[in-house]
């Protein structure tokens, strides 16, 4: 017994150092296929190469599974596809030949922060097919997790709990949700959990929860007739003079001020100017940052769109009256220290439809996670 | 091995498509016409040869290939998670499963997901696309051959109501249509390599449709892609346009072809046929009173056949367009039906399954069975059974278990 006991410190061991090695310690002919994995990028780059490499790390052994997950890091969005494809074929294969894998090694790996969120995540997934009653208990550590995914599974097993305790001890359950809205970073969940809260009673405000931007400059209109002025430029694009008195579509419009009282941070053009078709407005903000820093603007709008910040064009987007949700586009921007300008175009087309009446957008800035950047003024 | 074994081994090897195998959606021609036998016209309870749950939700049909049938699907709070799963026809036992990350929007109507094309096979590998545009290329046995994030690719190629068209693949091409409001295109993508072959800008407007491909005798192959503007064939090898109908289409339901005329929702429906040599086609017959729903038309018999919406099941004269009846089908309908033996199976959204026979004067339902299952998408035939995928499930009706 003693000795099974070393054996398997002893693997124990060896798998935490290779994992510490990360895709070094992976065999060189396996760890060459693993980079031309990684090397997969937009356009189909690199897959045919791929292709062959697939297969080799397909067959990779259980013992080298954390190993392969750790090379998981800095892998792109197309690359960690090819990755977990390969592993997840292996794992199957060497189940069925009735390998194990090392459910401490993958713990390793899962608690390790500094692995990729996706890495981190299929580890997770890989334990909970090797023992489920211990995922669950290993949840609670992933509330303040950078993976999005593991992030929302522990609220979720947060929420829950909440709910077995709404009927005995309501003022508990309250405690709990509240912990819940804590730590959740998204969207859906943080509506349910502010939905439970409302029926045991407590109000959530909802506006600072998500952090709306919601003081803003706001002018128009302009012409936007035949959908042309999504693509043209206007003043406020060129030169941003919030004194400026401006040709618009149908005389000369000024900046005013605009502050949303709406819960969910919307922007309405339709009752802040008039109900119009065929238009365009714009809104611009001042966002103070303590630090330079990277973020995400988080946008939603069902009408023509684009954002620049410090006078950078972000993104747009000329799709009318699909949908809207919270969070809709997210977008990575860098603020800088101190004062940062926020600009939205927004146009409005001409359906005459009753679901083509919004013209309206919401935003908010947030870091990778969804946390809420507030404006420091 | 012995004589039967090699016949058998011999079979397989000359037919890398088996003659009933469900390859897209709509079936091996994209007409939704089976030449499956066997079929039950009762549709019963004792029907039911198996129902396995599936890991996500889903409209897109199930893919049969010999014993194995495909079938995608889409998890998660986001539908960011894409799955593709392979199932043993015979007992519904799961021989494999692959799951990819979103790189694309996930963001749907309520009503569909990620799930929502139909995979294609050209009986070599599986050709998935979702929503997200993601498209994925594994052969049969689950090994990954390309994977391809057109909506990472091309950013604002999406659609906030969800992405629907189902892929062909055709000539070694994959052939996917990526059309919506904004960064709207159609592209040939290499079925080796998933690098396209060609990219075709397309009309800017959202489009639901799924391209068809259409074949000739002795013509080059052609694939027909339907949207508000109208029907434009392209080469698939090269994604020229060999020529198009700007008369308009609708950006739902899909043409169907019926002995080589094209039979297109356009406002009502109209149908032309090609002309040799590649020039426009000549109008042949336009109907208003003929109105697709969600439903792509399907031609059984010589009977055009349309269905609503609220489930209303209209035959008319595929010659010339006269309508012969119309059938009142329970439910609400947006799967299209599908054919064998002469005979329509039609699964409501709540999970009707409804066998009309279409060839009387009058439209018959020969038996309905009750799944009660949310059904959205189009279902499957192939060995002697119908395939019905719900929004949780994977049925099989019909056909021989597994003992």
């Amino acid at each position: 017994m003693a000795r099974v006991y070393s054996v398997l410190a002893a693997s124990w061991m060896l798998g935490a150092v290779a994992i510490d090695a990360g895709a070094a310690a992976l065999p060189r002919k396996l760890a060459s296929s693993v980079e031309r994995l990684k090397a997969v990028g937009p356009e189909g780059q690199g897959n045919a190469a791929a292709q062959a490499a697939w297969n080799e790390v397909a067959k990779a052994k259980a013992s080298q599974i954390p190993e392969l997950l750790v090379a998981m890091d800095g892998a792109n969005d197309y690359a960690l596809n090819w990755m977990r494809a390969a592993i997840e074929t292996a794992v199957q294969r060497e189940s069925a030949a009735g390998a194990k894998l090392s459910l401490k090694s993958l713990e390793v790996l899962l608690r390790d922060t500094q692995h990729h969120p996706r890495a981190r995540r299929l580890a997770f997934e890989l334990i909970q097919k090797l023992d489920a009653s211990r995922a669950q208990a290993l949840l609670p550590e992933f509330l303040q997790d950078p993976g999005s995914e593991l992030r929302r599974e522990a609220v979720a097993q947060l929420m829950t709990r909440a709910a077995g305790q709404t009927n005995a001890a309501k003022a508990t359950a309250v405690t709990t949700y509240r912990q819940a809205l804590g730590f959740s970073r998204e969207a859906d969940q943080i509506e349910d959990i502010a939905k439970r809260l409302l029926d045991l009673g407590d109000k959530v405000d909802l506006a600072k929860t998500f952090g709306w931007v919601s003081k803003w400059q706001l002018i128009g209109p302009f012409d936007n007739a035949g959908e042309v002025g999504f693509a043209k430029v206007y003043p406020p694009e060129e030169r941003l003079d919030l004194t400026a008195e401006l040709a618009g579509k149908s005389g000369s419009v000024k900046w005013f001020p605009y502050e949303t009282r709406s819960e969910y941070g919307l922007v309405d053009f339709n009752q802040a100017i008039s109900s119009l078709k065929g238009v365009a407005g714009y809104a611009t903000a001042e966002f103070w940052s303590d630090s330079a820093r990277s973020a995400q603007v988080r946008l939603a709008c069902k009408n023509g769109w684009k954002i620049w910040v410090n006078g950078t064009l972000v993104f747009g987007r000329d799709e009318y009256h699909r949908s809207a949700e919270i969070d809709q586009y997210r977008m990575p921007v860098s603020l800088k220290a101190g004062k940062n300008i926020l600009l939205v175009k927004c146009t409005q087309n001409e359906q005459t439809q009753d679901w083509t009446k919004e013209w309206e957008f919401q935003l908010r800035v947030t870091d990778e996670q969804g946390t809420p950047i507030v404006s420091r003024r | 091995m012995n004589f039967t074994t090699f016949v058998a081994a011999m079979l397989v090897a000359i037919a890398p498509l088996g003659a009933a195998d469900w390859t897209q959606f709509r079936g091996p021609n994209g007409d939704g016409l089976s030449s499956e036998t066997g079929v039950p016209v009762r549709m019963e309870s004792s029907s039911l040869t198996w129902s396995i749950a599936l890991p996500g939700r889903g409209l897109s049909s199930p893919l049969i290939l010999g014993d194995k049938v495909f079938v995608t699907a889409g998890s998660g709070a986001r539908q960011d998670r894409l799955h593709v799963l392979c199932y043993r026809v015979s007992d519904g036992a799961l021989l494999w499963e692959r799951q990819f990350w979103a790189t694309g929007r996930t963001m749907t109507h309520e009503k569909i997901g990620a799930a929502t094309p139909t995979p294609a096979s050209d009986g070599k590998a599986i050709y998935a696309i979702f929503s997200s545009n993601d498209c994925v290329a594994l052969d049969l046995d689950g090994r990954l051959l390309w994977f391809r994030g057109l909506g990472r690719d091309y950013p604002n190629a999406s659609n906030s109501l969800g992405m629907s068209s189902s892929l062909v693949v055709v000539d070694g091409v994959v052939v996917a249509m990526v059309e919506n409001d904004s960064e709207s295109f159609t592209a040939g993508l290499d079925a080796r390599t998933g690098v396209n072959r060609w990219k075709l800008d397309r009309p800017k407007k959202a489009n639901w449709t799924s391209p068809v491909v259409f074949k000739s005798p002795g013509q080059p192959n052609r694939v027909l892609l339907q949207s508000a503007l109208g029907v434009t064939a392209v080469d698939p090898t090269t994604g020229k346009i060999a020529w198009d109908i700007t008369e308009g289409a609708s950006t739902v339901p899909s043409l169907v072809v019926n002995q080589g005329k094209l039979v297109i929702p356009a406002n009502g429906i109209t149908v032309v046929e090609p002309v040799p040599g590649g020039s426009k086609p000549k109008s042949v017959w336009h109907s208003a009173q003929l109105r697709p729903g969600t439903a792509s038309p399907v031609v059984v018999g010589g009977r055009l056949l349309t269905l609503n919406d609220g489930g209303i099941l209209t035959c008319a004269d595929a010659q010339d367009g006269k309508r012969l009846w119309q059938l009142r089908l329970k439910g609400s309908f947006s799967a299209t039906p599908v054919v064998a033996g002469g005979h329509l199976y039609c699964v409501s959204e709540d999970g009707r399954v409804q066998v009309v026979d279409p060839s009387k004067a009058e439209g018959v339902v020969v038996s309905e069975l009750a799944l009660e299952q949310t059904v959205i998408g189009t279902p499957s035939i192939a060995a002697g059974s119908l395939f019905v995928r719900s929004d949780s499930r994977l049925v099989r009706l019909g056909g021989t278990a597994l003992r």
